[in-house]
């Protein structure tokens, strides 16, 4: 829950063509040309994804190379054993593997993820392109109703909710609270994107065209916000991620299996006294998934912000004169002569701390 | 009016580091308050480096109006603010040198491109100070006018705070504005008053040299009229000179005193507005002068300059001009650029880049070594144009 | 003037909205909200009396017959209801014996205190980071920034745990859980506030390493956007300092947007301090909350929400009107 949603400073359309699907283009080059953007997409980008890919693959495969059933008793059941072979990672309270465990209940967490953020940035899309488009009385409306949602503290109120459903419903059940409470920030974003961008010369070139209003705003004004989606989806499924995790921590809406999810294997290790008693290991390698899983997806919406906005990026080449960082408000650096060898230096040799006392050289010739 | 001017700037002088008052009577009026010379700027990139301005040399003299023209990239507004350090990262300077030899500078000068931070500090807005293209840009949006102009009273002149409201005062009745802005907030004043507003701050400290970066193309026609006769009596009052950035040719010719005419990075010709007009010594030149009527001489096409600028990380050796030129030849790759005098005056300059320039005054026949007419010109041009193809030029 | 009116207006809508949904919610449950209290009472092993049912009816303005509630409308129902809790009558909590008020007289303080100095603290450090690392690229401070991304993606309660297992667990160095050790009394004696501050370190250090992660990123990238701006560079033309330039023209810019920001964040802030307080058995609003919800006691639960809603919006009114004092040019613009 520790995600700050600054409104980001410009979303530009530079970053919409960076990302912008080529929609004329046939299906091998269209994977080629996702490789090709995915190469030259910033490093923790990169990163970010690559941790998101390994832990869905670790879900998807979990549930098959897993050592034991964490649902089924096991024949000699030891509880709250420490890590050894038989069990990589321990046993929980009721002596089952926790490393089976964590391969099973891995996946669940993931998919409510993204199903939340499916759902929620699908409806923020929705409302977000139309209220932007046609404005109005309407637009008001719903900007206010957006606001609202959005400053209203969800976590209590999904509290309120879960708690007097008391253990009713599920993973799909939360789900949908999820989703109808975290459409807001994606839904107020994309709507002032839209506005931006409806009021642009080539929406005014469509509509002369006569272009249907539904063709402008998928075909032409949703492709240039794909980062602002993206980005809104990711802060989705990690608010989701967070906010599940947490609330079937509390015991809220786990829907009776427990040790299912991520959130039930804590609950379960806070319930018999696992965190107090330090037995590590039936809590913190779930809470790390979470963590890292989390530090995944911070890392690609860091990504996302480099490419809508190139100033972000090449800092840390370009940025220092030799391993000194330049200030702003640093005068612009003098490369003087060397009066050792009379050779130029290239500016990767400059390993002076201050560049205005630069050795000098002589007058280099023209041409 | 003149006792508001001795008024506004008879002001205690503050301990300065680096510039001390000397006297200022025996100054020649032909000294240059600025000189640059050979002096080259680079920005790196990813790509390769870049060199933004190739051995420029050019002097700007005591209360002369320098005009900088060249089209956009061509390396005239890099110049200007590589010539007071205030280009950041990635840009360095390469070579060369810039001296400032203002009244409050010692004898022999300041070298600019040799102070540390500090010491550029004292010599920024008191020696040479900046209007900036947009005033709507360049004034903080979130504190007031007022506040802005304190600040750079402030940084300069050891002034109570009474007496510096009572400037700040002063500097907007000099520019034509109504003293209560000065608590308004820039967003509360139209564009005109904007501009006034950074030509009064720029003037705040009483600085030797005012480099005026476009400060008019973002304005209507009425007001940039208003604003430059404003600007030029300030001028004549206050005895500054000025370095006008425009790529405005036709504005310089009736303003600036001097223009340096600037093209990838190069200068190609310097000369006075006259010389510039009548004695056009660089095709470039020529190209720019063709592509705007002229209110008071005879009609004639526009003929606009075809292509578009170099790129400057794959320029080669000589003209740069080369690939745009009507009269360009093989002879064009080979030439140095060095500025050639073409005055026939004593004590004037009229420098070119052009070797092959006619004689100024002459029926304009430009003598590229091996050319004989058109026909011939029109072919050279062609293999030229296969020729910078097969170098990777970018047209 | 006119912009802090219509945020006003604003609040009071979203404040009218809260209670709307804190009064549907249980009147859209499956089955009566008596029912509902019935069935845990007696899963708890409590045993059903009349008198037990007539006050939870009465609590929850339930028609049940012979309890003195008459059945009514909805609307005379939440009328009823809004006149209550304009009298500061927010029920009766079964779990605590006392009324839902004296519990969150009780419980708020701990949580705002911990939640309002934690955020300042998180804010300012978060935005001196951001701009030392704007003003230095690719210094060591910016190059390790992207080490924030681990304390901006975890989740609030799971660095609690973490810090808990080090500094309480393992090293010992910290009282474990709890606002105060059983030793002292409370009240304003120096032995509780010291105990108090000794049992809050751990919650709000929890707290601002992971909320300074958004604030000094958010700060970092706008500042970057803000020094590329012209008046910054007019502002080094003009010899000012360093520290004039970062402070006044830089910064006082691009802290803007997080103070905007700073709206959408205090919610994710509070919905993350609710949970951490049940790891640290903190005795604030969270943690009883907590423990409402599993002890079935709704009109706490309820009035609680109602509460932490309240504060949330107050701490939003408060950054619009620091909004409106930094920036000049709000006071032209329409409200949200």
């Amino acid at each position: 829950m520790s995600t700050q949603i600054v409104p980001s400073a410009n979303i530009d359309n530079t970053a919409a063509n960076a990302l912008k699907p080529d929609f004329n283009i046939g299906k091998v080059s269209r994977f080629r040309r996702f490789i090709k953007a995915y190469g030259a997409s910033p490093t923790k980008f990169k990163i970010g994804l690559g941790i998101i890919i390994f832990f869905v693959l670790v879900s998807i495969i979990g549930p098959f190379v897993r050592p034991y059933n964490p649902n089924a008793n096991l024949n000699n059941p030891i509880p709250n054993a420490a890590p050894s072979s038989n069990h990589l990672l321990g046993t929980d309270y009721q002596g089952e593997d926790v490393l089976s465990e964590l391969l099973v209940g891995t996946g669940p967490t993931i998919l409510l993820g993204l199903i939340v953020g499916t759902i929620s940035t699908l409806v923020s899309i929705i409302i977000g392109l139309l209220a932007g488009y046609y404005g109005g009385p309407a637009d008001q409306l719903i900007s206010l109703f957006t606001n609202i949602i959005l400053i209203i503290p969800a976590l209590p109120l999904l509290i309120v909710i879960l708690g007097l459903l008391q253990g009713q419903g599920g993973i799909l059940l939360m789900a949908l609270v999820l989703s109808a409470l975290s459409w807001a920030w994606g839904a107020k974003a994309i709507r002032a994107q839209t506005l931006s961008l409806r009021n642009q010369d080539f929406v005014s070139a469509a509509r002369e065209t006569g272009e249907s209003n539904f063709r402008i705003m998928v075909v032409e004004i949703l492709p240039r916000m794909v980062s602002l989606v993206a980005s809104s989806f990711i802060f989705t499924v990690l608010y989701a991620i967070t906010a599940s995790v947490g609330l079937m921590y509390l015991g809220l809406g786990l829907g009776g299996a427990a040790s299912t999810s991520l959130g039930g294997i804590l609950f379960n290790a806070n319930n018999n006294d696992a965190t107090l008693g330090g037995e590590i290991w039936e809590y913190m390698p779930p809470a790390l998934i979470v963590a890292v899983f989390g530090m995944g997806l911070v890392l690609m919406n860091y990504g996302l912000d480099e490419i809508g906005n190139p100033r972000l990026k090449d800092a840390n080449r370009l940025g220092k004169i030799g391993k000194k960082a330049m200030r702003p408000s640093d005068p612009t650096p003098v490369l003087t002569l060397s009066a050792t060898n009379g050779k130029r230096s290239f500016w990767s040799d400059i390993r002076s701390k201050d560049p205005l006392t630069l050795v000098k050289f002589p007058s280099d010739s023209k041409g | 009016m003149q006792k508001l001017f001795t008024n506004i700037f008879t002001t205690k002088k503050s301990k300065n580091l680096l510039l001390e008052m000397s006297s200022s009577d025996q100054v020649d009026p032909n000294a240059s308050v600025l000189s640059i010379e050979n002096f080259s700027i680079a920005y790196r990139s990813e790509s390769g480096d870049v060199k933004a301005t190739d051995h420029v040399s050019l002097d700007l003299k005591r209360s002369e109006i320098l005009g900088l023209a060249g089209e956009s990239g061509s390396g005239k507004s890099t110049l200007a603010y590589g010539a007071c350090r205030l280009l950041r990262s990635p840009a360095i300077i390469t070579g060369g040198k810039v001296t400032y030899r203002g009244r409050r500078a010692p004898k022999d000068g300041v070298e600019i491109t040799a102070l540390n931070a500090k010491q550029l500090k004292q010599l920024r807005w008191r020696e040479i100070s900046i209007v900036f293209q947009s005033a709507m840009n360049s004034l903080n949006p979130v504190i007031t006018v007022g506040d802005q102009l304190d600040d750079a009273i402030r940084a300069h002149l050891p002034m109570g705070s009474a007496a510096r409201k009572e400037k700040a005062g002063l500097l907007l009745d000099l520019a034509g504005i109504p003293r209560q802005r000065l608590s308004s907030y820039p967003h509360e004043l139209s564009g005109g008053m904007r501009q006034r507003v950074m030509i009064a701050m720029a003037l705040a400290v009483d600085p030797e040299i005012v480099i005026m970066d476009e400060p008019t193309t973002a304005l209507d026609v009425v007001v940039q009229r208003e604003i430059l006769t404003q600007i030029i009596e300030i001028k004549n009052q206050l005895n500054f000179s000025i370095i006008f950035i425009t790529h405005d040719l036709s504005l310089l010719l009736e303003l600036a005193d001097r223009i340096a005419i600037m093209y990838a990075g190069k200068l190609l010709e310097v000369g006075s507005a006259k010389d510039l007009h009548y004695k056009t010594a660089h095709p470039y030149t020529e190209g720019l002068l063709g592509s705007f009527p002229s209110l008071t001489g005879p009609k004639k096409a526009l003929a606009g300059i075809p292509g578009s600028p170099p790129d400057l990380r794959t320029l080669s050796t000589g003209c740069p001009f080369f690939q745009r030129c009507r009269h360009s030849s093989s002879a064009c790759k080979s030439i140095t650029n060095d500025l050639i005098n073409v005055s026939k005056e004593v004590e004037v300059l009229h420098l070119t880049a052009c070797p092959f320039h006619p004689d100024p005054g002459s029926d304009k026949r430009w003598k590229a070594p091996d050319l004989v007419d058109s026909t011939v010109n029109f072919q050279a041009h062609a293999a030229g144009e296969q020729d910078a193809s097969q170098k990777g030029f970018v047209l | 003037m006119k912009y802090i009116l219509q945020r006003l207006g604003f609040y009071i809508a979203a404040a009218f909205v809260a209670l709307v949904i804190n009064f549907a919610i249980p009147h859209l449950m499956p089955g009566n909200p008596v029912e509902a209290a019935l069935v845990k009472l007696t899963q708890g092993g409590g045993t059903v009396t009349p008198q037990t049912i007539c006050a939870i009816a009465k609590q929850t303005s339930t028609y049940i017959p012979h309890c003195g509630v008459q059945k009514v409308s909805i609307m005379s129902q939440f009328w009823h209801y809004v006149v209550n809790l304009a009298h500061g009558n927010l029920g009766y909590s079964t779990s605590k014996n006392l009324t839902v008020d004296a519990v969150i007289v009780q419980v708020m303080p701990w949580t705002l205190l911990l939640v309002g100095f934690s955020t300042l603290i998180a804010f300012v450090l978060g935005t001196v980071i951001g701009i030392i690392a704007a003003w230095r690229r690719g210094s060591m401070l910016d190059s390790s920034l992207p080490v924030l991304s681990f304390f901006q993606g975890i989740p609030y309660f799971i660095l609690a745990l973490l810090l808990q297992y080090f500094f309480t667990v393992k090293w010992q160095f910290l009282p474990i859980g709890q606002g105060e050790s059983s030793n002292v009394v409370q009240g304003w004696n120096w032995p509780f506030i010291a105990s108090a501050l000794e049992h809050s370190i751990l919650p709000a250090v929890t707290l601002v390493l992971a909320s300074m992660a958004g604030w000094s990123v958010g700060m970092r990238n706008v500042m970057i956007t803000t020094v590329s701006e012209e008046y910054v560079l007019a502002a080094q033309a003009k010899g000012l300092s360093n520290w004039r330039i970062v402070t006044t023209y830089a910064a006082r810019n691009a802290i803007l947007p997080n103070i905007a920001g700073l709206a959408n964040a205090l919610g994710l802030v509070v919905s993350g301090v609710i949970i951490m307080e049940v790891v640290f058995s903190y005795p604030g609003a969270g943690n009883m909350m907590f423990n409402a919800v599993s002890q079935d006691d709704y009109s706490l639960v309820s009035g609680l929400f109602l509460c932490i809603s309240a504060a949330v919006l107050l701490a939003n009114f408060i950054a619009d009107g620091i909004y409106v004092i930094l920036d000049p040019r709000i006071r032209k613009r329409a409200a949200y």
